[in-house]
């Protein structure tokens, strides 16, 4: 008898064994098998085509470096030097940078032996070490040169346009301007822009030293100067991260506010009639299924762009998901404190003021923070979406692929505003609930 | 009897009710002071997202049904090519399905080492554990769509972009949520496992995952619920799938709305089924039901 339950025992186990080798098999190989889907669904065989490796270069070299622009227009003969050869960034009058010197012979010293010269009437020479000089005559809208037929890869060259690319920064030439780029590390005017009298002085000088500005005082006029730098526009950023921040607190009370009564609705224990539960459920699951997504485009079309859509779609989303948690908080309430409540003689409104509430607003209040936190990060998305806060900011500055070392500065200021709401977000449950750990 | 009560100890009973009342008149204060700053602020909010608003609150509350019944009416009047429009963005559908599903993997598996190198007690190198929070911490900071749009830029539309965005960001969600969990498991069976001679991996694959599988799988099945949507939307900013379409159906305008209602339709329903498939085994996995 114990020997049949015995092999009972053992096939039982082996069976279990086998099953579990099958699993233990199984669940990788369907995931690689998926994986192998993926990967032909997906063209990442064709990605190594379609992605850009210049863009990526751009990318990280850009958004830690700037360039100076030194423009010569073949028509006029006037030269100008900008910062990222932007309006905002152009060098006052009679100001320019200290590697270009000479009046009829304008000799821009790139560095590292690198030496282009605007000479009179549109001519250009270019010295580059190990390689002959290069002269480049602009006449009309065509370019001669005494470049040779064969070239190396860094330099590209027709009748119409001429383009060299060293280490030390690119030159540019075509028929109705020279231009050369310098390169430099750094993200240059983040303080102050070139208009402003105190760029380029030292924290010292403004603070410390003589007026700069007669009209007002270093510090006053600092502060101000560096908030409304045009180039980097650290008011509109400062703004646009308040924006982002106030859709997702807006979004996260708001929802919570309306949340909190729908959910007594749709608690079993506080709300005898089905009918009503059910409604109340199935309306919190169509908002949550619309998606924020959805949510955007439709009150974008009644709200137009801006901040409130943003804080209205989150709003309403979250009110869904809100309601789902805190209903079932409230269906895990403790009946005693309830009846304890009520043993006193308290009227419903006062059972669920002492009996309930104070059950469930740790529960409550931990998962509105948290929704705070993940909200802030919606609010980007959704701000890409509808137009509000650095999200845009953010898109826009992608778009125009130029400035990518705003879109460096926007990311890392994503990243800081995150984790500054992550960790407020716990400190505030720490004050209002206590300490999980 | 409550007279007599009262009577022997009169002062204490009248004190122990004075600074009682007192601690209840602070207390009160102090809610209604937080309450009033919490109302102060969220009208102020409401007020200045209403006025940085290209359009106002009150004037665009009555227009709210105007859009959505356009497209419902055009998408009714034209029901018959419903299913065909369906049918037509489906492939969009699966795709982001698709980005979902493989991010939510890959990130689960980034999510699984980063927490399991991350706890105190199971870390391979206990010295590295601040490093992987902060690597995890900062994973889980990056909106998807920061990482989304520079490799948009660098690797060109599609998923890809959006599969390697949300994975990263659902990495270190996970990484958190993990260990959290891994920071509660019996380290017995561990212990046992190390006594005969187990690697570190061995250790983690046979001693720490089975106990924390359940809610593992739990946490995994929420993030892909939330990897759906978060596709559909990157979608919308240029990384392909239903979002993609969505976006350029609403750019035709009308006349074209039964398209977006098309779109609408496969969204939300995709959105509910999975919810509701989710939740349900979610559910089992936590009440220990799982068969």
């Amino acid at each position: 008898m114990t020997a049949m339950d015995l092999s009972d025992t053992k096939l039982a186990a082996e069976k279990l064994f086998q099953r579990k080798r099958l699993i233990g098999f199984g669940i990788p190989a369907v995931i690689a098998l998926y994986l192998v889907y993926i990967f032909f669904a997906f063209d990442l065989p064709g990605l190594a085509q379609r992605a850009n490796l210049d863009n990526a270069v751009t990318l990280a070299s850009d958004s830690w470096s700037h360039k100076v622009h030194v423009t010569r227009d073949n028509r006029s003969g006037e030269i100008s030097y900008a910062v990222e050869g932007e309006r905002k960034g152009m060098y006052p009058e009679g100001m320019r940078p200290d590697w270009v010197s000479g009046d009829e012979v304008l000799t821009i010293d790139l560095g590292g032996d690198h030496i282009v010269r605007y000479l009179p009437d549109n001519r250009t020479e270019i010295e580059i070490p190990g390689f002959p000089m290069i002269e480049v005559q602009a006449e009309g809208r065509s370019l001669t040169s005494n470049l040779p037929e064969d070239l190396p890869d860094w330099i590209s060259a027709s009748d119409r346009r001429i383009g060299i690319t060293t280490s030390e920064g690119r030159i540019t030439l075509t028929g109705a301007r020279t231009e050369v780029f310098n390169y430099f590390p750094g993200w240059e005017l983040f303080w102050f822009t070139l208009d402003s009298p105190y760029h380029g002085q030292g924290v010292g000088t403004i603070l410390f030293g003589e007026r700069l500005d007669p009209t007002r005082s270093n510090i006053v006029g600092a502060v101000s100067d560096w908030w409304n730098n045009a180039m980097w526009r650290h008011k509109d950023v400062a703004w646009a991260i308040g924006e982002t921040i106030l859709m997702a607190f807006l979004g996260t009370m708001g929802a919570a506010i309306i949340a909190l009564p729908l959910a007594f609705l749709a608690a079993k224990r506080f709300s005898p009639i089905m009918l009503i539960r059910a409604a109340t459920r199935r309306l919190f699951d169509f908002v949550r299924g619309v998606d924020a997504l959805i949510w955007t485009v439709v009150l974008a079309r009644a709200f137009g762009p801006g901040p409130l859509t943003g804080a209205l779609a989150i709003l309403i989303t979250d009110t869904g998901t809100f309601g789902k948690i805190f209903s079932e908080a409230l269906e895990n309430v403790d009946q005693k404190q309830i009846e304890g409540v009520a043993s006193t003689g308290a009227k419903p409104l006062q059972r669920y003021r002492f009996g309930v509430i104070p059950q469930v607003v740790p529960v409550l209040l931990a998962q509105i923070l948290y929704f705070l936190e993940s909200n802030t990060r919606s609010a980007t998305i959704i701000g890409a979406i509808t137009g509000g806060g650095i999200g845009l900011m953010l898109t826009q500055a992608i778009q125009t692929q130029k400035d990518w070392e705003e879109v460096a500065y926007y990311i890392v200021l994503i990243v800081v505003m995150v984790m500054f709401m992550d960790w407020f977000s716990g400190w505030l449950r720490g004050k209002l609930i206590g300490r999980k750990d | 009897m409550a007279d007599i009560s009262l009577n022997t100890a009169p002062q204490s009973v009248d004190s122990l009710q004075s600074s009682y009342m007192a601690q209840v008149q602070r207390r009160r204060l102090y809610g209604g002071l937080t309450l009033l700053i919490f109302v102060v602020l969220m009208v102020s909010g409401f007020n200045i997202a209403d006025e940085r608003n290209a359009g106002g609150f009150w004037e665009g509350l009555h227009n709210i049904g105007d859009y959505p019944a356009d497209v419902l009416s055009e998408a009714w009047a034209k029901r018959a090519d419903l299913p065909a429009l369906i049918a037509k963005y489906f492939p969009a559908l699966v795709e982001t399905i698709n980005i979902a599903a493989v991010s939510t993997l890959l990130g689960t598996i980034g999510g699984v080492l980063l927490s399991l190198l991350g706890t105190r007690g199971l870390a391979k190198w206990p010295r590295l554990i601040p490093l992987f929070r902060r690597i995890s911490d900062i994973m889980r900071a990056v909106p998807e769509i920061v990482i989304a749009l520079v490799l948009i830029f660098v690797l060109g539309g599609g998923p890809v972009p959006a599969m390697i965005a949300i994975a990263i960001h659902t990495a270190g969600a996970l990484g958190k949520m993990f260990s959290e969990v891994a920071e509660n498991t019996d380290i017995k069976p561990v212990e046992g496992l190390a006594s005969t001679g187990a690697t570190w991996s061995q250790r983690m694959l046979l001693g720490v995952l089975p106990q924390v599988a359940p809610n593992y799988v739990s946490y995994t099945l929420l993030r892909f619920e939330i990897n759906i949507r978060a596709s559909a939307i990157l979608g919308f900013v240029g990384a392909g799938g239903i979002g993609y379409e969505l976006r350029n159906a609403m750019a035709w305008g009308p006349g074209r709305f039964d398209e977006a209602g098309a779109i609408f339709i496969l969204l939300f329903g995709t959105i509910v089924f999975f919810d509701q498939v989710s939740s349900r085994y979610r559910n089992r996995l936590t009440e220990g039901q799982g068969q």
